[in-house]
């Protein structure tokens, strides 16, 4: 028997857990959409940046590729001596954050690239000056990729924060990891489950407001089908 | 500056790089665990790919079908498996650790293979065909080395994720690097889960460089500039 004495998933425990399971949902909604969230101020003027001047494009891609590369884990915890080892927000936050970085400015430096020179042309023939032209042509023709790395870099931080329960938070992790510490199959199903089901939620939701931020373009996938 | 003397200090403990539980051991641990994983995601995935861009039939619904996988958080399946008696003891942990990072590495390899294997100019294929090569040669002539580069940038970024995530092994009873993370946060001995931390981080960054030098390696020399460029406009290969 594989799974022996312990069913592969008990409902009960959801029903009499219910509270509990809210809680770690509503913590790990927060821990995902408050690093996205800080991750996109960030990287839309350093993308910004990076397109217009090749001087800051190097360090930029330099430091984010470099964020990336770091095992969760181990980043969480280099945080440790200035914000805190255990249950700390400031951490889990940070290294969040860190993640999207790569993936939002490397999405919203390619949009840029992808805008038309013609686009371009006409709005400096129009008048624009190149503010106006950035803010009311390259940038919404950048949005479609804008959003391919928004749902992209949403997937990855929802899958992540479920590693912060290592730390004292996560979210959805906590279910986890108490299904292992009592061996016990339902709480991890149930962390496992919530959490697709949650990126799944958020991945619609992005669809749906590219549809309206962008009605002229048809929701983009991830670059030719990576991720 | 007290801290990161103590972290200092305990690289410096010739105790930390002998033994069992020593540096050197966990790393291979680590390295070895991480290796066969790649090469098992290589073989199965790349296999896929391969298979499924040659003969172009039924791609996209493996890609999507891979890519929905990934939202599944590997901790919940590390930690699924190691706790089936089945599973559990098997191989000190590795067996639970191999089969759950197997899981997570396909994906990036088998979508990358495919889109390599798709991205072969079908002039170029038909020009081979048109030479009278059969289509074993195509595939392995034609086919597989334009496609390289992009299967290779897979592997890079499986092996990345897999890296990173092997030390989550640690939690879940294998011993590698992740060990001194794990133990170290648990037992409140934070200059041990810095230390580890170093390491791992460390690891992390030797396999993507590594990688990275044989991806440029199998690109053949005229492809460089137009894959990398080709490479560059999409994403970066990692989630």
């Amino acid at each position: 028997m594989l799974f022996g004495t312990n069913p592969f998933f008990r409902w009960s425990y959801v029903t009499s857990q219910w509270s509990q399971i809210q809680g770690d949902l509503v913590q790990h909604i927060k821990l995902s959409l408050i690093a996205v969230a800080i991750g996109t101020a960030i990287s839309v003027p350093l993308s910004i940046l990076a397109w217009r001047y090749r001087v800051v494009r190097t360090p930029v891609f330099a430091v984010a590729s470099t964020l990336y590369i770091i095992p969760s884990l181990a980043l969480f915890v280099f945080l440790g001596p200035l914000t805190g080892f255990v249950a700390s927000y400031e951490t889990a936050e940070i290294a969040l954050v860190g993640y999207t970085l790569l993936i939002l400015i490397w999405n919203t430096v390619a949009g840029l690239e992808a805008v038309p020179a013609d686009a371009r042309e006409a709005a400096t023939a129009l008048g624009y000056s190149p503010t106006a032209a950035l803010v009311r042509v390259d940038l919404p023709l950048a949005l479609p990729y804008v959003f391919a790395g928004l749902r992209v870099a949403m997937a990855t931080v929802i899958g992540l924060v479920t590693v912060t329960a290592l730390i004292g938070l996560g979210g959805l992790g906590q279910q986890i990891t108490y299904g292992f510490t009592i061996g016990y199959n339902t709480p991890i199903i149930v962390g496992l489950v919530f959490s697709i089901v949650l990126a799944a939620v958020f991945d619609l939701l992005l669809v749906g407001a590219q549809r309206l931020a962008v009605p002229w373009s048809r929701a983009r996938r991830p670059a030719n089908g990576e991720n | 500056m007290h801290f990161l003397s103590q972290v200092f200090d305990w690289f410096t403990t010739s105790a930390n790089w002998s033994g069992s539980q020593g540096i050197p051991q966990l790393f291979w641990h680590q390295l070895e665990l991480s290796a066969t994983v790649v090469a098992t995601a290589l073989a199965l995935g790349g296999g896929l790919g391969v298979i499924l861009g040659h003969t172009g039939r039924g791609g996209l619904v493996a890609v999507n079908a891979a890519n929905a996988f990934r939202a599944v958080p590997t901790l919940a399946l590390l930690t699924l498996l190691a706790i089936q008696p089945a599973i559990s003891l098997k191989w000190n942990g590795f067996l639970a650790s191999w089969l759950a990072l197997t899981a997570l590495a396909i994906p990036p390899v088998l979508t990358n293979t495919y889109v390599g294997m798709r991205e072969v100019d079908a002039d170029v294929r038909d020009a081979a065909k048109a030479m009278g090569l059969t289509g074993a040669q195509v595939l392995l002539r034609v086919e597989a080395p334009l496609a390289a580069p992009f299967v290779m940038a897979g592997v890079r970024t499986a092996a990345i994720e897999v890296v990173a995530t092997s030390t989550l092994a640690a939690y879940v009873s294998f011993t590698d690097l992740g060990t001194y993370v794990i133990t170290g946060l648990n037992t409140n001995n934070t200059v041990v889960a810095f230390s580890g931390a170093i390491l791992v981080a460390v690891m992390a960054g030797m396999v993507a460089g590594v990688l990275g030098l044989l991806t440029r390696a199998v690109t053949p020399l005229p492809l460089r500039r137009r894959v990398r460029s080709r490479l560059l406009s999409t994403r970066p290969g990692l989630a």
